[in-house]
């Protein structure tokens, strides 16, 4: 009956809040715990309503984390699922490259979702050549920032693989990109 | 620039990608260690993605242009542009269709190229074409990194123990004679910035570089390499036994 009275307010009139309320609710794929809006991947929402009172146009604008990230193709297809699922059979997913999707994107409750998932939070801002400097990084663990890269690539093209030394635990780190 | 320069070296820029992103992934399963295996398909996927984006921009300009005279399959997409050209029409530069050889290789040409890369994507960030420009600007984060850890590889191998040094002097006698190709129609400044680079990384890893020499090319012209043939075999072999074929 919720999901009914939900469609019925959307299809009467699709807002742009409303289109980011759904795609609050979708996680991504690799790191099951950070909704896309979260992980800043969603560009932006645009809204073609039509004159004939037939379902509005969507349009979804999205960015790729990295240029070959395979979840890309999976989000597209998880974003049509659940706007059909809200009642809008009309969605157009978009790709923008450019500006490039960075860490810095990531909202604060995101770092702190990813840091309770047990992956340490990008420090830092990106691309002011910090990244290529050795940053202390802290373990999601126990806090500690007596930490040692071990592969500055890691599970997923998005992250790299830490070690702390006080806990012992190894650890991702979501890199600063 | 004429729509055919730019379709060419659009692809040109996506052949690069997609063949050393070829070579990185026959590592894949077979790297020395799990985390450098990890690494080194990570390094695969960027470039795989990169050449996409390349791919489905020039294929963007073919359609648009729908002049069969040009000599492209009609209509093209980024599978057609990476599946269904042959040895003569991929334009990449030779040093990315050598083979792996060992880790010494690998690592160096990844090293060379990336640097390469890294000053010329660094340049087309302000090319007039946006879509161009945009590609570049995604593509020199990822580059970015596959920099930093080739370097570190080469100084590594280059100051480690006297086998490691004898490995990677061998690689450097064996890429040497492809690295002017890179720099064929491109600023002078590319080619003074890879040296300066060059330069910085070998002196950390005790390395000398060569004295100047004859230099290979023929990539941009489509004169290949006997082994290119053999990844284009691998790599199409599929779509030219069952074309369209999806999975």
């Amino acid at each position: 009956m919720k999901e009914d009275n939900k469609n019925n307010i959307i299809s009467e009139g699709a807002t742009v809040d409303a289109v980011w309320a759904i795609l609050k609710t979708i996680n991504d794929p690799e790191i099951p715990v950070l909704s896309i809006t979260d992980l800043g991947v969603i560009r932006n929402v645009g809204i073609q309503n039509q004159t004939d009172s037939s379902e509005p146009i969507i349009t979804i604008t999205i960015t790729p984390t990295y240029s070959g990230c395979p979840a890309m193709d999976l989000i597209s297809v998880q974003i049509k699922m659940a706007m059909i699922a809200a009642g809008f059979h009309q969605t157009k997913i978009e790709q923008a490259l450019s500006p490039a999707w960075t860490t810095d994107w990531i909202t604060e409750n995101g770092k702190q979702q990813l840091k309770a998932y047990g992956i340490a939070p990008p420090v830092g801002k990106s691309f002011d050549n910090a990244y290529l400097e050795d940053l202390a990084i802290e373990c999601p663990q126990c806090n500690s920032k007596n930490t040692t890269l071990i592969s500055a690539f890691g599970s997923t093209a998005c992250k790299a693989l830490f070690k702390c030394n006080d806990c012992k635990e190894p650890f991702d780190y979501f890199k600063c990109h | 620039m004429t729509t055919l320069n730019k379709i060419n070296y659009l692809l040109h820029l996506a052949d690069n990608a997609l063949i050393i992103g070829h070579r990185c992934s026959e590592w894949c399963g077979h790297g020395p260690v799990l985390e450098q295996d990890i690494a080194i398909s990570n390094i695969a996927l960027d470039y795989i993605g990169q050449a996409r984006n390349f791919y489905q921009y020039a294929a963007e300009i073919i359609n648009s242009e729908n002049d069969p005279s040009l000599g492209f399959v009609l209509p093209a997409t980024e599978d057609s542009l990476a599946y269904l050209r042959d040895t003569p029409d991929f334009k990449n530069n030779l040093i990315v269709e050598l083979p792996n050889g060992d880790w010494a290789v690998t690592t160096l040409r990844l090293f060379l190229f990336s640097t390469y890369q890294f000053y010329l994507y660094n340049q087309l960030v302000n090319d007039a074409d946006t879509q161009l420009s945009a590609i570049a600007e995604k593509s020199l984060k990822e580059v970015t990194y596959h920099l930093r850890w080739s370097g570190d590889w080469v100084i590594r191998l280059g100051d480690g123990t006297e086998e490691s040094k004898l490995k990677i002097e061998k690689a450097i006698e064996y890429l040497w004679p492809y690295t002017g190709e890179m720099f064929i129609n491109n600023d002078d400044s590319i080619s003074s910035d890879w040296n300066k680079k060059l330069s910085s990384i070998f002196h950390d890893a005790t390395l000398t570089i060569p004295a100047k020499s004859w230099m290979q090319e023929g990539g941009l012209k489509g004169i290949h390499t006997e082994h290119l043939g053999y990844i284009l075999a691998e790599m199409q072999y599929l779509q030219r036994a069952y074309p369209n074929s999806e999975w």
